[in-house]
């Protein structure tokens, strides 16, 4: 068996394959739904009512997509130029350290001048934490997947330590949590009294600057370049490692956005829960969109869907909701698989 | 072994009406042939005329879509390289299939003995290895590291191996490609007395001299048809030629042009050493405006660093390099396109272009950041199309659209557009690095052609080729590298094939 190279599939093709893995995730989690005694068919009926059967639903699709789609942005650009950025997560919890370092009350400005500064200094602290793992890697050929990765556990505990220390509230009825950030710090909210913010809205200026700078633009053409063949892009007089290292610098940047964006828009504080895993499943993120910034988008908002809808499927038809996670990592697999497919044909002889 | 002469014995192989499609391309067109005993038969052909094909249908790889294989008069199991192999039949591939950190004995008796069995019986296999080196002029040390041989000792090797297993039919796909011409020479004698020996040989190639030389009978290839059948004794190099092309072919013709000034100009220059080719050392060259150096040498001694060095992959640890007589610092691939060196490279797949990535993306990768194609960061896409539909129509390239992944591309395209995309700005300084390899005829003539024209227009062209006829044809000057160093030049006609071969195999102080 061997595998042959076949020509750029259509539109239509292209779409198909998501399609495709979703389907497959379905038949496996169907298994499982069956194994655990329910019925799929009503249990993935009242994950989807879940998801988005209401307005409550949806928004809080929405919402639980929004850090989503910055750690799928973060993943799928630095996997676009082959940078293997398993460290969002990390990246994630430095843009929520910095958000409560300057946004509790250090800096007293208005949120017009608040928020942008905030903002800058996150994406900063999330592209000097990747911009470590991408020196190693250019200049001493160290793997990024594992210092990425066990950067992941340092960082956490890290700000463990500050939540314990510095950063603790004294007001926290001795919670590891940080302060509440001020008013003007925070991000308003789309719907007064929801819980959909500002965020979400930022998400998708992101993903589509993104977009234009992958498609458009010399560094998203050289990012690519490198990705595709970094011998070849060499030799073609493209700056391979700086190439890299603006991708780091990117890639952690957009991470970091997501630390900023829950506690500024959401939690107002920072808790060692802050993210269950987003930086993880914006791998997953990044990979049913192809690595496509405008997909991001979409599976963010297919991802979230099914964590929040199994949340409330699970309560209804009392399938455990570790279900969605069963789901979430089906997906990603049965992806990979139908991206190599999109890619070559399988030849047997 | 039967020591028996060729006689009017059934044929050890018979060929019947192979047919093998894949989708529209029919790679062989009911094909029938017959390979005798004590006889070797050339299989000639251009790149994509089906020779591998054919090849792996004998071996099992492929099953035919129509046709049939007898070996020894029995039909072959299609599809099944054990039969193949338990058949007698043996193959040296192309690209070695050996395990670098065995020995040459482990090398050869691995997959022959029972995986039941503990150890190796070294003793016994240790005997018949050298009573068959013996017999056939395959001289080996049986206990040296595959990883340490040279090229041509691994191609015994592998012979050796084909041996072992009691093939009685040897087919070499393109043996020579990778010897110098003393270890084509022993090659060629070990040939001979299989034959006399009783084996039968299949010869694949498409260096003419070589079919002359060594083969009974010839059969032609073109586009997955048998275009013609001769015995080698009876018909001559231009005939088999354009039975092979389907046409006369014809010499570049090579107008005299004056030496104009010197462009690039290297003193003294050594390189530290990496990977497996040797380092440059201490290497003096000058190329001149409107000529054409070309640069012969057995692969691996050292053209790999000197064309990195021109190309800026690589830098110099000593000496100086000068272009358009200023010496040239913070050398890097940037850099030496800046300074006008067109550079066509060896490997195209892996180097020259991003397969994954479109025509109009690989064409503009060398010059992506001019005025010409991106403003304040931002790619004109609508001027890389612009370029790469002129490329196309320009050099003839086929291609279904300029958004086509380029590793769809046959290399013959993919090369018209890798030189399309270096000639463009009308370079001082050409370096082609083993530019025709793997081409087709016509392509190879016409990327021959666009050489020629750049030295025409005074560019200086450096052309390094292990391929010493193609040498000859085309150089003003020749100069040949030998474990990282340089002979004296010779001008054209000036020094033998037979000359050259002896600096190749490292007689260089013969040179001076």
């Amino acid at each position: 068996m061997r595998l042959e190279p076949k020509p750029a599939p259509s539109l239509a093709a292209t779409l198909a394959y998501p399609v495709a893995a979703i389907a497959a995730t379905l038949v496996v989690a169907s298994l499982l739904v069956l194994a655990a005694g329910a019925s799929p068919f009503s249990v993935f009926y009242l994950v989807a009512k879940g998801a988005a059967g209401s307005q409550f639903a949806l928004l809080e699709t929405l919402t639980r997509a929004t850090p989503l789609i910055f750690t799928g942005l973060a993943v799928a650009v630095a996997f676009r130029a082959r940078l293997w950025n398993i460290g969002a997560e990390a990246q994630l919890y430095i843009g929520a350290v910095v958000t409560v370092v300057l946004g509790t009350g250090a800096l007293p400005l208005p949120s017009g001048l608040l928020i942008p500064i905030i903002i800058v200094a996150a994406m900063a602290a999330g592209a000097l934490l990747l911009a470590g793992p991408a020196v190693l890697k250019t200049r001493f050929g160290v793997d990024e997947v594992v210092t990425t990765l066990l950067l992941n556990f340092i960082v956490l505990l890290f700000v463990s330590m500050l939540l314990e220390g510095p950063l603790k509230d004294p007001m926290g009825l001795g919670w590891p949590q940080s302060s509440k950030v001020i008013a003007e710090a925070q991000l308003p909210r789309i719907i007064q009294g929801k819980r959909l913010h500002y965020g979400f809205v930022l998400a998708l200026v992101a993903a589509f600057a993104m977009w234009v700078v992958m498609k458009k633009t010399v560094l998203g053409y050289e990012m690519r370049a490198v990705g595709h063949n970094p011998e070849a892009a060499r030799f073609a007089g493209i700056p391979v490692n700086r190439v890299l290292m603006k991708t780091a610098l990117l890639s952690g940047g957009l991470a970091a956005l997501a630390g900023f964006s829950e506690v500024a828009g959401l939690k107002g504080n920072l808790t060692l829960d802050l993210s269950p895993g987003f930086g993880y499943s914006g791998i997953v993120v990044a990979m049913l969109a192809m690595l496509n910034p405008l997909g991001v988008v979409a599976s963010a908002i297919f991802v979230a869907g099914i964590f929040v809808g199994a949340d409330a499927m699970s309560r209804a038809a009392g399938v455990p909701s570790y279900i969605a996670d069963v789901m979430v990592a089906t997906a990603l697999l049965s992806m990979v698989t139908a991206i190599l497919f999109s890619r070559y044909r399988v030849r047997w002889r | 072994m039967s020591y028996t002469s060729p006689t009017a014995e059934p044929p050890v192989l018979r060929l019947s009406g192979i047919t093998k499609r894949f989708g529209a391309l029919t790679a062989n067109d009911a094909i029938s042939f017959e390979l005798n005993k004590g006889e070797v038969v050339a299989l000639l052909g251009e790149n994509g005329a089906g020779k591998t094909t054919l090849m792996n249908i004998l071996f099992g790889h492929y099953v035919a879509d129509e046709g049939s294989i007898e070996a020894f008069g029995q039909t072959l199991p299609p599809g099944d390289p054990k039969a193949a192999l338990a058949a007698g039949i043996g193959m040296v591939h192309q690209h070695f299939t050996l395990a670098d950190n065995m020995t040459v004995l482990e090398n050869i008796a691995l997959g022959t003995e029972s995986l039941w069995r503990p150890r190796l019986d070294r003793a016994s296999a240790r005997t018949r290895i050298a009573k068959l080196a013996a017999d056939f002029g395959l001289a080996v040390n049986p206990d040296a590291r595959v990883g340490a041989l040279s090229v041509g000792e691994r191609q015994r090797v592998e012979i050796l191996k084909a041996l072992y297993r009691d093939a009685r039919v040897l087919i070499l796909d393109e043996p020579t490609a990778v010897l110098t011409p003393a270890e084509t020479e022993a090659l060629f004698r070990t040939l001979k007395m299989l034959v006399a020996n009783g084996l039968s040989i299949i010869f694949i190639s498409h260096k003419l001299g070589e079919v002359m030389a060594v083969s009974d009978r010839v059969l032609v290839l073109r586009s997955g048809r048998l275009a013609g059948e001769r015995a080698t004794a009876r018909t001559t190099r231009q005939e088999l030629a354009a039975l092979m092309v389907g046409q006369e072919v014809k010499q570049p013709a090579v107008a005299p042009v004056t030496r104009g000034e010197a462009l690039f100009v290297m003193n003294d220059v050594s390189t530290s050493a990496r990977g497996a080719g040797a380092a440059l050392d201490q290497v003096s060259l000058t190329l001149f405006a409107g000529e054409i150096v070309g640069l012969a040498g057995v692969s691996g001694n050292g053209q790999a660093a000197l064309a990195g060095l021109i190309a800026g992959a690589e830098r110099p640890v000593s000496g100086e390099m000068l272009i358009a007589g200023r010496a040239v610092a913070n050398w890097s691939t940037r850099a030496a396109l800046d300074h006008g060196i067109a550079r066509i490279p060896e490997d195209r797949h892996a180097v020259g272009t991003i397969g994954d990535m479109s025509v109009t993306e690989n064409v503009i990768s060398e010059r992506y950041r001019s005025a010409r194609f991106s403003r304040h960061g931002f790619l004109d896409w609508k001027a890389a199309r612009n370029f790469a539909e002129g490329l196309i129509r320009d050099y003839d390239v086929k291609c279904p659209s300029p958004e086509a992944r380029i590793r769809l591309l046959s290399g013959g395209n993919m090369q018209k557009l890798i030189l399309g995309r270096a000639l463009d700005p009308d370079p001082a300084i050409v370096l082609a690095n083993q530019p025709a390899r793997g081409l087709d005829v016509g392509a190879v003539a016409y990327v021959h052609g666009k050489l020629l024209e750049a030295r025409a227009r005074g560019a200086a062209v450096l052309l390094i080729s292990e391929d010493l006829d193609e040498i000859m044809a085309l150089s003003d000057r020749i100069l040949v590298i030998s474990k990282g160093r340089l002979s004296a030049p010779s001008a054209r006609g000036e020094r033998t094939i037979g000359e050259i071969g002896e600096l190749m195999a490292g007689h260089l102080e013969r040179a001076a």
